[in-house]
């Protein structure tokens, strides 16, 4: 049956005016009470040295204890360590996860310390990658464990970057969304925090690092993801320690000299990667994990495997269709490796067979040899025998001879002696 | 709550996640709602207007489907429900237009805003449909149209280098138009909605529902239900895609009471008491379509578009097109399912 399909190119879209109200302007509150039920996801990873302040840093962002044991220095490399945790505000839910670099920074050759982080991350791409392409597949109450955000910890030191943070940043920038802080900013007076600050930012770009970058797409947010930025990176301070400030308890670190207040803006910039991480930028984090960094991944990776897209006119479904020459392939090569390894095996057996075959002729041509031997030994025996037995033979008959003469003699000696006596009679006679 | 088998999720993706080298007791997930601990204002519930503003920013796609015998007002409909002329409305057979000979599917995408939300919709209409004498297997162009945009939509998906936003044109709805004969469904009727309730969520509406009585309306519902039943006819929404119990109490009384709607279209205006509202007159009277007390136009309007709009998609995406995606994969020996047997070739497990 011939299907007439009409359907315009998307610039002949006509824009239409409504008569009246129709109520599809309650389809993003419709969306929205969908994910709400289903509650959010939200990973951070915390990249930075031991002891710099991270749990310390979560607990204050989070408003939370959560809990945790100090790391040791003593860990002999780099592992990472996620917990996860339910909050709750109103009616959302969040299902956040923390994932902590244990032992950054602590051993003497630091070389491989990013391999550990780029796994993780690459790890959990792989089980969402997975999970896509599943054939029976259940994204939409997925637990996503993809890395949102990474907040990467710059010891204050008021010089420059080190250059392990160089080198881990760099592998890390095209994995997921960086976001730089500077960790107990307190340690640093106000006119060398500024001089720090612009240090790190011009070697991040000197060096081509690509960090988060606050979207400025949105008029809503555009103007404060604008003015923000400018204060990159957030020097922070953490604390979960109430000081009584005026007639308020709030988060502050008492010292002898004063009390830093970690929402006082002024003091640090807390508030400001409060303000950026969670209560605007949540959401873009997590679009742009999936849409930006998981599609790099994704991409990456099956075209690594060989997959390559193939025109758009031509095959139907190129995934699939490269798959199955991909199959064919693989199955071809195993039966030609089991081809080889069965002429191999037959080869093998036939040498055998001949060396059993030399070993038997080798025998078979002892045994001759042997036979022969034994055979010749034995007619020289026989011939001795025979010899012998001539030898006996003759003697035998000479013995008959001698004897017979003997006797001969003897009758003719007696015939004779006969004879002679006979004659000796007539003799007398 | 989150379910159980969530948590499972995560504890066991969290032991898989950590290569201790030390045997280290995992640290167990803080319970539900400790609210208790949250000493202040975080900030997590503006994940909810963050989501909405970038939502708001890309738009909505709706594809909406008509299928009925001409003549019952198809048009009108969607141009009532949609309050403009999205649809264009065949004035009647002249001589010089002929009947279509078979199924036609046309397609005609509209942009409309309101409330600061964008939504591209595209109606498709099936002139044709049920026109024939013989109208065996008239649904079969439908059928086959509703796969190509599941197989459109696969094919972008499973690219390498993927669009940012796929567009999407997959049917997300199906009105189904019931003759009000006032007797029941027409064997054309079951066999339509029979297959294509697998693989398009399907709304059936009565057509011309002035041209029945409440106490024949009520009647005819009821057996029109009564037959989708006996058939095994699931219409949307479906029993089995309800998420919860407060769904459930919901869609029920929905589709035990309401559904399937008696409905009447119409574009034009009329005075009533001083309000000028859509209706229809007639020298016995005007029938206001929005008035609940003559017909359950504004039952389905608010049904499909200010309740269910997200839902009708999503149990597209999740479930109609999934069930297309697995199927096509596995006829045609794709990528095979992670399977303990499959997990030796390592090269062709992706």
């Amino acid at each position: 049956m011939a299907v007439a399909v009409e359907r315009p190119a998307n610039d002949e879209l006509r824009n239409l005016s409504l008569s009246g109200h129709v109520g599809f302007d309650s389809l993003p509150d419709q969306l929205v009470n969908k994910s709400t039920s289903q509650g959010f996801c939200f990973n951070i990873l915390c990249v930075g040295e031991t002891g710099i302040g991270k749990s310390t840093l979560m607990d204050t962002l989070f408003n939370t204890k959560f809990e945790s044991d100090p790391a040791t220095h003593n860990e002999p490399g780099v592992r990472l360590k996620a917990r996860s945790y339910e909050l709750q505000e109103s009616n959302v839910r969040l299902k956040l996860t923390i994932v902590d670099t244990v032992g950054f920074g602590d051993q003497i050759n630091k070389d491989d310390s990013y391999k550990p982080i780029v796994e993780y991350i690459d790890t959990q791409f792989e089980a969402y990658l997975q999970e896509e392409l599943k054939i029976k597949r259940s994204l939409f109450n997925y637990h996503d464990t993809r890395i949102h955000a990474c907040l990467y910890f710059i010891a204050p030191t008021g010089h420059s970057l080190k250059s392990l943070d160089l080198v881990t940043m760099k592998k890390l920038d095209s994995k997921v969304n960086i976001i730089p802080i500077i960790a107990k900013a307190d340690t640093i007076a106000k006119n060398e925090l500024h001089k720090f600050k612009s240090k790190i930012m011009s070697e991040l770009v000197s060096n081509g690092v690509q960090i988060y970058q606050f979207p400025t797409d949105e008029e809503t947010v555009a103007e404060i993801n604008a003015t923000m930025s400018v204060h990159l990176p957030f020097a922070v301070v953490g604390s979960t320690e109430e000081v009584k400030i005026g007639n308020k308890m709030s988060k502050a670190r008492q010292y002898p000299w004063g009390v830093v207040q970690v929402e006082n803006e002024n003091h640090c910039d807390f508030v400001k990667l409060r303000e950026m991480l969670i209560r605007v930028n949540m959401e873009d984090l997590r679009e742009q994990t999936h849409t930006r960094h998981y599609e790099l991944y994704r991409r990456c990776k099956l075209e690594e495997m060989g997959f390559k897209d193939t025109d758009p006119d031509s095959k139907p479904f190129s995934l699939q269709e490269t798959y199955e020459a991909k199959r064919n392939e693989f199955l071809g090569e195993l039966q030609k490796k089991e081809e080889e390894m069965r002429q191999m095996f037959v080869m093998r057996v036939k040498e055998k067979e001949a060396e059993l075959k030399e070993a038997e002729k080798d025998l078979h041509e002892k045994f001759d040899h042997l036979k022969r031997t034994h055979q010749e030994e034995k007619k020289k025996v026989d011939d001795k025998k025979k010899e012998l037995e001539e030898e006996l033979s003759n003697f035998q008959k000479k013995k008959a001879a001698a004897q017979l003469l003997q006797s001969q003699a003897q009758q003719a000696g007696s015939q004779q002696t006969k004879k002679d006596k006979d004659k000796k009679n007539a003799s007398f006679t | 709550m989150f379910k159980g088998s969530a948590d499972n999720k995560i504890e066991a993706a969290m032991s898989e996640l950590v290569p201790e080298p030390r045997q280290k007791p995992a640290v167990p997930m803080k319970p539900v709602g400790i609210n208790s601990n949250l000493l202040g204002y975080i900030g997590i519930d503006t994940i909810i207007e963050q989501m909405r503003k970038k939502t708001m920013k890309t738009g909505f796609d709706f594809n909406i489907m008509v299928v009925g015998q001409s003549g019952l007002g198809k048009s009108t409909l969607v141009n009532t429900l949609f309050k403009s002329q999205v649809s264009r409305k065949s004035s009647g057979w002249n001589r010089e237009e002929k009947i279509p000979k078979t199924v036609e599917i046309k397609a005609i995408g509209h942009v409309i805003e309101e409330g600061g939300v964008k939504m591209k919709l595209t109606v498709i209409d099936t002139p044709g449909f049920g026109d024939q004498i013989n109208n065996e297997n008239c649904w079969e162009p439908i059928e086959k149209y509703i796969n190509e945009q599941y197989e459109k939509f696969l094919k972008e998906e499973v690219n390498i280098a993927r669009k940012k936003r796929i567009p999407d044109t997959r049917v997300h709805c199906c009105l189904y138009f019931i003759s009000p004969t006032g007797h029941s469904l027409r064997p054309l009727d079951l066999e339509f909605m029979k297959h294509l309730s697998k693989v398009v969520n399907i709304i059936p509406v009565i057509a011309k529902a002035d041209t029945m009585t409440l106490e024949e309306k009520t009647e005819f519902k009821q057996r029109v239900r009564k037959e989708l039943e006996v058939n095994g006819i699931e219409f949307y929404p479906q029993k089995e895609f309800d998420e919860d119990l407060e769904d459930k109490t919901e869609n029920d009384k929905i589709r035990q009471e309401s559904m399937p709607f008696a409905v009447v279209g119409s574009d034009k205006e009329y005075q009533v008491n001083g309000k000028r509202i859509l209706g229809r007159k007639t020298p016995w009277g005007v029938i206001e379509v929005e008035n609940l007390n003559h017909c359950e136009f504004a039952l389905l309007r608010d049904f499909v578009i200010r309740t269910h709009l997200q839902d009708l998609k999503e149990v597209t995406h999740n479930i109609h097109y999934e069930t297309y995606r697995a199927k096509r994969l596995n006829d045609n020996g794709g990528l095979p399912p992670v399977t303990a047997e499959t997990e030796e070739n390592h090269e062709s497990n992706l």
